[in-house]
């Protein structure tokens, strides 16, 4: 079975992280998101890497925007009220520009809330959580496998776009153990250039500055614009999701993450009692896969948000579906996850009309 | 949370000798070595033999998927369960009820502790020491060689040191539950074998048992007859995690 090995999803990321070159962490413990960290602490050093716990969310969260500054590649994780604290870092790191990882293994909100798995950071991840106009590259995988082949793919697409990138799972994909294989160590050298970041001019060339202060409006919004024109290409060209058995459905499940996973086990029993229904598993949530549901609303005859929250991102559903087609939803929330057999039921609920 | 606590088939665990077993065992381990797994087994097994059982989910790390989500079953098949008063709640306190001391009170269970993975859950042993002082016990240290951190026989010592440093006891013996989920095979198996020979003949210690889950449990026996570790077999139900992953 080759270099497969067994692994929690937390313990994945990390390791998956540090394989595509990040050699720096700075977190705050938090269930269900501990064993990231703590995976960290035991082998970050051995890669040559800095791994701090920090005194706070928000100590870490500025350590990132710092580290990312200096050109370095950086992460963070936390859990639902931990990412909330980290907020107004986000806001600052996306202002100057910086790429980053940001890793949130969701659970139950609002407040405190609870440890048990949950998808209500929706709105958070997609829709901004800190101030201004910004916005994350948010993926949403639902394997360990695809946890960590994600983690490398949000490195670089941060790198790219030169903005921050987050990793959203529900407190189930972190500590559910699966077989995953892993890429090889990058070589650091190989990742690539960042001319912008503050490595020392070796009065060779202009100092770079990090900065998200702009004195003149004019300046500020002549920012926003441009940066707003990279969001609008990433919204054509990095928009990423799976479509099973949708050519010929009369109703299309959309689900992401875990419960994704479970939405697919009561579609293949809806279709072995004949019925015809279909899955999207949307695996960006930012950029949303917009123009996969402008599709399918010419086919299929309604759609279904089944998340575990009180309804998010059937918000975005109903915008891409854009009124040509009925958009129903069914949740769990404050750590209750949706069964099989209750997707069955709405499944034949709304089917049995049409 | 949706779990699988279904009997995948009727193997039945022929190698638990009566005469051999102590009334207290510790399944120790690496952090995601399948302890809980094998202790539920093992707890099974025990009541098999017509022992009365109890288990204890004495695990101090996890969150969830852990022995508690088997209580229901458990105690349907007769067994006795105690666990952290608020173990799969909303809340993690590494608290543990006061119950636990009817483990050592009543000497006509035979009890298995079904313990946190690393050091970190191995702590919650040593603050029993003095009972343990006082009895007998095995204390199985659970090996899966398809674990990143204890693939070769450095890496799990390191482990099992701090397992044995922080739970103040002494290991009795090893369990290979070398597997790699729905990727089993036998290349997997006799990788796995390899490691828990050199690992046991480093620390000293006799392999217990060499475990199957019952769904490779048929290609298994058959690659095992050829070698010497039929008799320690031991087949496994597979009763945490979510039931998409099975």
């Amino acid at each position: 079975m080759g270099n497969k090995v067994l692994m929690k999803g937390n313990e994945a990321l990390a390791e998956a992280a540090m394989r595509c070159g990040c050699r720096f962490f700075f977190g705050y413990p938090i269930t269900p998101q501990t064993e990231l960290a703590a995976y960290m602490a035991k082998k970050m050093q051995k890669n040559g890497g800095t791994f701090l716990q920090a005194e706070s969310e928000i100590a870490a969260i500025n350590m990132v925007y710092g580290a990312s500054g200096a050109g370095a590649r950086v992460m963070t994780s936390s859990s639902s009220p931990g990412i909330s604290l980290k907020q107004e870092g986000i806001s600052y790191i996306a202002g100057a520009d910086l790429p980053c990882l940001i890793v949130n293994i969701v659970r139950g909100g609002p407040g405190l809330g609870g440890i048990q798995p949950a998808q209500s950071d929706y709105f958070q991840a997609t829709k901004g959580g800190g101030h201004g106009d910004y916005h994350l590259l948010v993926f949403a995988p639902s394997s360990v496998q695809e946890l960590a082949d994600l983690t490398s793919l949000a490195f670089d697409k941060a790198d790219e776009y030169r903005m921050p990138a987050m990793i959203m799972g529900d407190g189930m994909l972190g500590q559910m153990m699966e077989p995953v294989e892993f890429k090889e160590y990058v070589d650091l050298k190989d990742l690539p250039e960042k001319p912008w970041a503050t490595t020392g001019t070796q009065m060779k060339r202009k100092k770079n500055i990090i900065n998200s202060l702009y004195l003149t409006p004019e300046e500020l919004e002549e920012l926003c614009v441009k940066r707003q024109e990279r969001y609008n290409k990433i919204m054509e060209t990095e928009a990423l999701y799976e479509e099973i058995q949708t050519e010929d459905a009369d109703l299309i499940i959309v689900a992401y993450g875990t419960l994704a996973r479970i939405a697919m086990s009561a579609v293949s029993e809806a279709r072995s009692q004949g019925l015809k229904v279909g899955l999207i598993r949307p695996i960006t949530l930012w950029p949303f896969p917009a123009k996969v549901f402008e599709k399918r609303a010419e086919t299929s005859k309604a759609f279904l948000s089944v998340e575990m929250s009180m309804g998010q991102m059937v918000e975005d559903v109903k915008l891409s579906v854009n009124g040509k087609r009925p958009v129903y939803f069914y949740g769990r929330t404050g750590g209750m996850v949706p069964q099989q057999s209750a997707i069955l039921a709405e499944i034949k609920k709304y089917i049995k009309n049409m | 949370m949706s779990l699988n606590n279904k009997l995948i088939c009727e193997i039945k665990n022929m190698n638990l000798n009566i005469n051999t077993i102590k009334r207290i065992t510790c399944i120790t381990g690496h952090f995601g070595s399948g302890k809980t797994e094998f202790a539920i087994n093992y707890a099974l097994a025990l009541k098999e033999l017509n022992l009365d059982v109890l288990i204890i989910d004495f695990d101090i790390v996890n969150p969830y998927f852990r022995t508690k989500d088997a209580q229901d079953f458990l105690k349907s098949k007769g067994i006795d369960v105690i666990s952290p008063e608020f173990a799969n709640l909303n809340i993690e306190s590494p608290s543990l009820p006061p119950e636990v001391y009817s483990a050592f009170a009543d000497k006509s269970k035979y009890v298995v502790f079904d313990v946190g993975g690393d050091e970190d859950g191995a702590t919650a042993l040593g603050f029993y020491h003095d009972y343990f002082k006082k009895e007998d016990y095995d204390m199985f240290f659970v090996l899966n060689e398809r674990r990143l951190l204890t693939q070769n026989v450095a890496d799990a010592e390191i482990i099992y040191n701090e397992i044995k440093q922080a739970s103040r006891l002494n290991p009795t013996a090893i369990i290979d539950n070398t597997h790699l989920m729905q990727y089993t095979d036998s290349e997997v198996i006799s990788n796995g074998i390899k490691l828990a020979e050199n690992f046991a003949s480093k620390v000293g210690l006799p392999i217990a048992y060499v475990t199957a889950a019952k769904t490779v449990y048929d290609d298994i026996f058959s690659l095992l007859k050829v070698i010497e570790y039929k008799d320690k077999l031991f087949p496994l139900d597979l009763f945490v995690g979510p039931a998409f992953v099975k």
